[in-house]
């Protein structure tokens, strides 16, 4: 009996197109767009001016405060704007445009590909060179790295929770890492443990991906304190506090975060990243991103640099088929349609998919039948088809007390919707609003 | 039949009975209410809408009671006429406030502002405000899906179908500013319905550069300064590449509506300007015709429906950078729009 969480979820159809195909290298494109915000938190000071010539690697913004990340140039050439660029949503937002000069490295970062095992560092500077690094949660969330590795003062971690469960339909740049860079994700995952201090920690993978959990498994044998979880495939377990729940049974309290269980959660991808940062000095300034979709000629997996256009990566999988209805940044589940596929590939893109007009046109919304399917899918115990009208009725009190910020957003309600009501659309709306409500409350 | 008697003879006793203990309690527990306050709430109009601020007539009712001078209350439904009955009944005088109406401040119809996207989302302009940028690539321009409709209390704003945009029945809008709550972008603004109805307002509210602006609304303000320089009485401030007309300094003269390259500002219930060349009276009637509600298909009303720009042509032939202007916006309306499109097309050729 596999272990999984205990309420809610749904099992939508896995597509997993591109799990088979290996990750290839996408060129250096001719200009990237680097946004300063690409991350939770308040976007980036930017240190260069337009005339700068810079290197991959090179500092081009910093970190404005505590919950805020660094940001590097991921290509060498000249800084032409630091302006407002169109971002995917078609919104206008703070970014730094390098036009591509040749492909020189900042000096001191290593591109060997052979693994490193030999941890130096202390715990100190294992969280100054990852914070240096930039380094944000790549699945999606984009939280920085080091924040999540500072726990408040009194809070002490007991477990780090590595998470391979990549539930997301469609999405394989997980899989494949776990299967390619085995070796460096297990190096990250000692780091992401002396930087917390803890003695064990469980890397949380769903059952479909077999091959990642063997070749894992295979190579955390010898190794102290790691061991491989297998789940049952369900979403959404990437989700942090259900995969809590799956692999050590605790449940993290309303509002509180993980480490109120003593559980600290990093994705597999920012165990890499993590492990190129201290043992490389690489900074993020490339990820892996799947791009996929029923009508794409080639579906794949892509090494890209930060910054490069959405629509290099689409020529690259053989070009926007004919029937594109959406063009999808990250999961069917929880990503969101763009308008703008020039817009740059960023820290916390996943994956890019592209759905055909069957896929990807919402059915006419009906009436509430009050079946309350989208009770029993709620991973969190809301009442979805309740805060979808209080949202409506924009009634932030009564959201706040059913709950509304425990939401994380995952689409199940919607999913399961027999009456293809947009459940979520509203949710999220109602959130935003009774969370700046909180905000301003505590002012 | 004994049975009866006892049945009546005893529920009197017990009515009786109640009847003195209700009405000692009541006499114990009387809430001691100005009675002025039932007056006055007569007096308003009942509608229950919030427009003035408080819970209701009865709060607005209490509220007037209360207060000294009836600094800051106002019906906004019921107007002068009836905030002056309501001061004669509690004798004292009230500040007289012109009337008001909701005013939409955007002209990013299907012709003046292509669509870009396809929204397939919740119909909720809050909805598709929080996602994204719009249909259009018009980030501050009206979403379409109607939340002012939905909100208005008084069926006073409706969708134009035509256009896209929402239109306001000025004999039914009361001013209470539920559709101004409601707009997630902030178009709709309450402003003083002005002599005989005669208003002139900028619609538009983008504050992109110039350029930007006009590459995605055919009819937005790109901050020119041209109104704000013409204007005798400073009432036009132009900040963040936006024009705003202040109603409170604005003496209606119309000059601003004459310079605007764009079309963005609007004037509303004026008569025809007799001395003005035939083109100048299309003109006039587009604008009438943009918030009076419409009936589609008549042979003049196809020159109503054209693209400020080319009223702006009609108007000032002699100007070459407006001419140019108003080619490039025929150039630029793509192909594959609304039906209305073509028929514009060959109005804007036989006018220039």
């Amino acid at each position: 009996m596999l272990k999984t969480f205990k309420i809610g979820g749904v099992h939508p159809p896995e597509n997993k197109l591109s799990s088979g195909e290996k990750i290839q290298i996408l060129p250096v494109p001719e200009q990237v767009i680097i946004p300063l915000g690409q991350h939770i938190g308040a976007p980036a000071t930017p240190v260069v001016q337009k005339g700068d010539s810079v290197k991959a690697g090179q500092l081009i913004a910093t970190a404005t405060g505590f919950v805020s990340a660094n940001i590097h140039s991921s290509v060498s050439g000249t800084v032409v704007a630091v302006d407002n660029v169109t971002d995917a949503a078609g919104l206008s937002k703070p970014a730094i445009t390098i036009k591509v000069e040749g492909d020189e490295w900042e000096e001191g970062i290593d591109r060997s590909v052979k693994p490193d095992h030999n941890i130096t560092l202390s715990r100190e500077e294992i969280v100054k060179a990852i914070s240096a690094a930039g380094i944000v949660g790549m699945g999606g969330a984009t939280f920085p790295t080091q924040v999540k590795l500072s726990p408040p003062p009194g809070s002490k971690a007991e477990i780090l929770i590595i998470n391979g469960v990549e539930c997301e339909p469609y999405l394989t740049a997980d899989h494949r890492i776990m299967l390619e860079k085995a070796e460096e994700i297990i190096v990250g995952v000692q780091i992401l443990m002396k930087a917390i201090d803890v003695k064990r920690a469980v890397i949380g993978i769903e059952n479909n991906k077999r091959d990642a959990i063997e070749k894992l498994k295979n190579l955390t044998a010898k190794t102290l304190g790691v061991e491989v979880c297998p789940l049952k495939v369900r979403y959404p377990q990437g989700g942090e506090k259900q995969l809590i729940k799956a692999t050590t049974g605790r449940s993290v309290p309303s509002g509180a975060l993980p480490i109120a269980v003593g559980a600290v959660v990093q994705n597999a991808g920012t165990a890499l990243a993590v492990y190129e940062a201290v043992m490389k000095h690489k900074p993020l300034i490339e990820r892996v991103v799947t791009i996929t979709g029923k009508s794409v000629k080639k579906p794949g997996n892509y090494l890209c640099r930060i910054g490069t256009p959405i629509s290099k990566l689409i020529e690259a999988a053989g070009g926007l088929p004919g029937d594109t209805a959406k063009i999808i940044g990250g999961g069917p589940m929880m990503g969101r349609a763009m308008v703008n596929p020039d817009s740059p590939i960023l820290k916390g893109t996943s994956g890019v998919l592209i759905l055909n007009e069957k896929e990807g046109t919402r059915k006419p919304s009906r009436n509430c039948i009050r079946c309350s399917k989208c009770v029993s899918a709620c991973p969190m115990g809301l009442e979805p088809y309740l805060l979808m009208t209080l949202a409506g009725h924009n009634m932030l009190e009564e959201m706040e007390t059913e709950k509304i910020m425990d939401c994380i957003e995952c689409g199940s309600c919607s999913f399961t919707c027999p009456a293809n009501r947009p459940l979520l659309d509203y949710i999220r709306l109602g959130k935003a609003r009774t969370g700046a409500m909180i905000r301003n409350r505590k002012k | 039949m004994n049975t009866i008697v006892i049945t009546i003879i005893s529920l009197c006793a017990i009515g009786v009975a109640s009847a003195i203990i209700l009405y000692f309690v009541a006499r114990k527990f009387k809430v001691e209410e100005d009675p002025r306050i039932d007056t006055v709430e007569g007096l308003l109009p009942g509608a229950n809408c919030g427009g003035c601020g408080y819970p209701g007539c009865r709060g607005l009712a209490e509220a007037a009671v209360k207060s000294e001078n009836m600094e800051g209350i106002f019906c906004p439904v019921g107007g002068s006429e009836v905030m002056n009955k309501v001061a004669v009944a509690l004798g004292r005088e009230v500040a007289v406030q012109a009337p008001r109406i909701a005013v939409v401040r955007c002209n990013g119809s299907c012709a003046n502002r292509p669509r870009t996207s396809t929204y397939d989302g919740a119909r909720s302009c809050a909805v598709e405000h929080s996602l994204y940028i719009g249909d259009t690539a018009c980030a501050f321009g009206c979403l379409g899906c109607g939340d002012c409709v939905a909100a208005c209390p008084f069926d006073a704003i409706h969708m134009n179908r035509e256009s896209g945009l929402p239109e306001v029945d000025e004999s039914k809008c009361v001013a209470c500013g539920a559709c101004v709550k409601a707009c997630p972008r902030n178009i709709i603004e309450l402003r003083n319905k002005g002599p005989k109805d005669r208003r002139v307002f900028v619609s538009c509210v983008n504050k992109d550069k110039g350029a930007v602006a006009r590459k995605a609304c055919s009819a937005a303000c790109i901050g020119c300064m041209k109104c704000a320089k013409e204007c005798p009485f400073e009432a036009i401030t132009v900040e963040n590449n936006l024009a705003y007309i202040d109603y409170t300094k604005c003496r209606l003269c119309r000059k601003c509506v004459a310079v605007c390259p764009t079309g963005a500002i609007h004037e509303v219930n004026f008569p025809e300007r007799k001395t003005a060349p035939a083109p100048k009276t299309q003109a006039a009637k587009a604008q009438e015709a943009h918030t009076a509600p419409k009936t589609p298909a008549a042979p003049v009303k196809e020159e109503a429906q054209e693209t400020p720009e080319v009223k702006k042509a009609a108007e000032t032939p002699a100007l070459s950078v407006e001419k140019e202007t108003t080619a490039e916006a025929t150039e630029k309306t793509p192909a594959p729009e609304p039906e209305n499109t073509s028929t514009e097309k060959g109005g804007i050729e036989s006018n220039i």
